[in-house]
């Protein structure tokens, strides 16, 4: 579509007339700040932003509400990471297992670099066990770059119990009992 | 006090001016075109030391302010890189010579023959008004003002013609 | 004062201009660029809907109870924390400057802006001395012609950084200010043609007294097209917006001052509040009656005992540029940039006709009025 553009006339060519509606606009916008409504910005340290349900802030490991670390270490999130963010390492064939019963393992470490995540919440829709989420924190400070490095401990602290209703794995010994297809040992 | 001044600003003028064309240490565009300034510079003092105040100050307005600036915009939009030390023809040499000599020979001549001695007092101090009506009068120099002022329209005029894209 | 009036005339000259020189650099000059950059802060804020820098405390100056607070709020010690900061930031020479000119530049943006002041005069007369640094009869060419050295500074800058954004800034800047000096020179001829003299202190006295017995005889209303077309130089000679295409940080980056840091970077924020600061006080010369006010017999000189209207004179005289420094201020964050095109025809194909038509209507004007 085109739009056709209109002729001005002499006032609007001679700009006064916008300059004066422009220093109007402006001095209404001082006099409101300063008299009558005040400002509309917040002051921060002292006055903080209520987080809205839903944010997506820092990403959290969390733990299952017996205390289980609900992470399986599949890497998936790592992998989708698009800043590479984050940096898990196994457990490995002879490492430890997970501290509950019928999961295959657990990450022997679990890294997220705060200075590198964009806090874009992949991490959170990739995850296969509801294992990581995005949090409501917004503003991480450190005094240098290995501080901003959080570790598993680190991580599983700051995220918290996350309460699990379906309980996939207790489900799991159940559902294999069942079907007797498959030789399960306990 | 005079007089060590103006020892002062003629040295200068003459070293800077030196360094414009002849400057040993770089023989970039831009700091030749910035020597050109210090320059004028130095020859609005010699004019101060004239009395001739309202010159001084059309020096630096015009020719440090205004000229210069407009040299440096050439020299940098056209990106003038630095030049080469380049071989002189020996015609090129000969006729440089030559120029420079009859220069010198006039310029030696007029000194000579005006008798160097005590100074001369200016015949007005170099104000607004008393220039204004020396220029403006037509016993004076309204003619050769006048001549001057369609010299530079006419530039003027060319200068427009050439740089339209296309003439109508 | 006794030792002092034993001195011979021309050493006293020199000890009380050197005493003018740095009373007006340290406590007018330097003070109120750092206290303007916190008023653009501040009424940026405002117009804005903010609240704006509130947090620097002095420790025992705060802690006055109620006045204390007040003032941190107000941002009074922000300036201080600004001038140590950049101090203390580190100073990068990046490698593929040119280093020379890169270290001369900001000084040079600098100079100019404080040389003008010295022809400008701010006071009438304190004690038996007047207050001007240099009563030059040429007074308004000599600010001229420094004020368009200034250009230098930003077209090294952009030529030193050696590379392209600073570059474009550079070359964007020297052919603007080029341009609109014309508009301006232009536009204070038909100043001159009324007050038939270039000498500053001549301007204001000739602004002194009152048309028809209320309207202050001040210039800005025998002539307003010039004013107006001043105003709006100025703005463009300071490199403000609407006319910050030098530096505007949409297109290029930072401008001339891209690669610039620390202290050198200060150097030429300073040096755009100084320029500001010796245009507001040009205007006030040339257009609003200097020191001058025409109610009670505040427009003639005060004689050498009267300590008080000399006082007055100056407070008058820094008061009328306060005004238009607010006015600077508040433009900034009203108007949008100027495209580059659009400034260059407003500057040749507007205002420099307009000044001329102006100066032949003067013309006309004076010569049928003489007749
Ligand atoms: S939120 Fe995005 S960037 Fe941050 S760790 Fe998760 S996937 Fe990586
Ligand atoms: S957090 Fe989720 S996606 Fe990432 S390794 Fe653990 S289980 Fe896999």
């Amino acid at each position: 579509m085109i739009v056709k553009r209109e002729k001005l006339n002499f006032w609007e060519r001679l700009y006064l007339p916008a300059l004066a509606g422009g220093l109007k606009v402006t001095a209404t916008h001082l006099v409101n700040t300063l008299f009558k409504r005040g400002a509309v910005t917040m002051e921060y340290p002292e006055q903080k932003w209520t987080v809205p349900e839903g944010y997506r802030g820092a990403p959290y490991l969390v733990k299952d509400q017996d205390g289980a670390t609900k992470c399986v270490s599949c890497q998936l999130c790592e992998f989708v990471c698009p800043p590479k963010a984050i940096k898990i390492t196994p457990p490995g064939l002879a490492g430890q297992t997970a501290d509950r019963a019928n999961a295959e393992k657990m990450p022997l470490e679990f890294e997220i670099n705060m200075l590198r995540c964009i806090f874009c919440g992949f991490c959170q829709e990739v995850c296969p066990e509801e294992a990581i989420f995005l949090m409501k924190d917004y503003s991480l400070t450190g005094t240098n770059r290995a501080e901003m490095i959080y570790n598993k401990e680190k991580l599983l602290e700051l995220g918290g119990v996350h309460h699990d209703q379906i309980k996939k794995w207790e489900h799991k010994l159940d559902e294999a009992k069942e079907q007797e297809m498959f030789p399960v040992k306990d | 006090m005079q007089d060590i001044l103006f020892y002062i600003f003629a040295a200068l003028t003459l070293f800077f001016g030196f360094l414009v064309v002849v400057n040993p240490f770089s023989r970039n565009p831009v700091t030749s075109a910035m020597f050109l300034v210090l320059t004028i510079a130095s020859l609005a003092g010699l004019f101060v030391l004239l009395n001739a105040f309202f010159l001084a100050a059309v020096q630096i307005l015009v020719y440090a302010g205004a000229v210069m600036v407009l040299f440096l915009f050439v020299i940098m939009l056209m990106d003038i890189k630095e030049e080469e030390r380049r071989r002189f023809k020996k015609f090129g040499v000969a006729m440089g010579l030559t120029a420079v000599a009859g220069l010198f020979g006039i310029v030696a001549k007029t000194i000579a023959e005006s008798g160097v001695g005590a100074g001369l007092k200016p015949a007005f101090e170099g104000d607004t008004k008393t220039l204004g009506t020396a220029l403006f009068s037509s016993g004076q120099f309204l003619l050769p003002f006048e001549i001057v002022s369609i010299l530079l329209l006419v530039a003027m005029v060319g200068v427009i013609l050439l740089s339209k894209k296309d003439l109508k | 004062m006794d030792w002092f009036n034993h001195l011979n005339p021309d050493l006293q000259f020199v000890l009380l201009s050197a005493v003018k020189v740095l009373a007006v650099l340290f406590l007018a000059l330097l003070p109120m660029v750092a206290y303007s950059v916190l008023a653009e802060r501040k009424i940026s804020a405002w117009i804005q809907d903010r609240v704006g820098p509130n947090r620097v405390a002095l420790p025992l100056l705060s802690g006055i109870p109620f006045l204390g607070s007040f003032l941190t709020r107000l941002g009074i010690w922000q300036p201080i924390a600004d001038g140590v900061k950049s101090f203390l930031k580190e100073d990068f020479t990046p490698d593929h400057v040119r280093k020379i000119y890169f270290w001369l530049a900001p000084a040079i943006t600098l100079i100019p802006a404080f040389l003008t002041v010295a022809v400008i005069p701010f006071g009438s007369t304190l004690g038996a001395q007047k207050m001007v640094i240099a009563d030059l009869n040429v007074g308004i060419l000599y600010s001229f012609g420094i004020v368009s050295l200034g250009v230098y500074g930003i077209v090294l800058a952009g030529y030193a950084s050696n590379s392209k954004y600073p570059f474009l800034g550079g070359i964007r800047s020297s052919a603007q200010m080029i341009s609109y000096e014309i508009a301006m020179g232009m536009s204070v001829v038909s100043v001159f043609m009324l007050v038939g003299d270039l000498n500053l202190s001549k301007v204001i006295e000739y602004q002194a007294g009152t048309t028809l017995g209320f309207i202050p005889n001040w210039l800005v209303f025998k002539q307003p097209v010039a004013f107006v077309i001043f105003l709006v130089a100025a703005f463009a000679e300071t490199n403000r917006l609407p006319f910050d295409l030098p530096e505007s940080e949409t297109e290029l980056v930072g401008g001339y001052n891209t690669e610039y840091s620390s202290m050198k970077f200060a150097l030429f924020f300073m040096g755009e509040y100084a320029n500001m600061i010796v245009s507001s006080a040009m205007m006030v010369t040339l257009f609003f009656g200097g020191w001058t006010l025409p109610f009670f017999g505040l427009d003639q000189r005060a004689e050498s005992a009267q300590w008080l209207t000399g006082l007055a004179h100056i407070g008058i005289f820094v008061a009328k540029m306060l005004v238009l420094m607010v006015v600077f201020i508040w433009v900034r964050w009203m108007l949008p940039r100027f495209r580059y095109d659009q400034l260059m025809d407003l500057g040749w194909r507007r205002f420099i006709p307009l000044a001329l038509a102006n100066i032949l209507a003067t013309a006309v004007v004076l010569f049928l009025l003489n007749k």
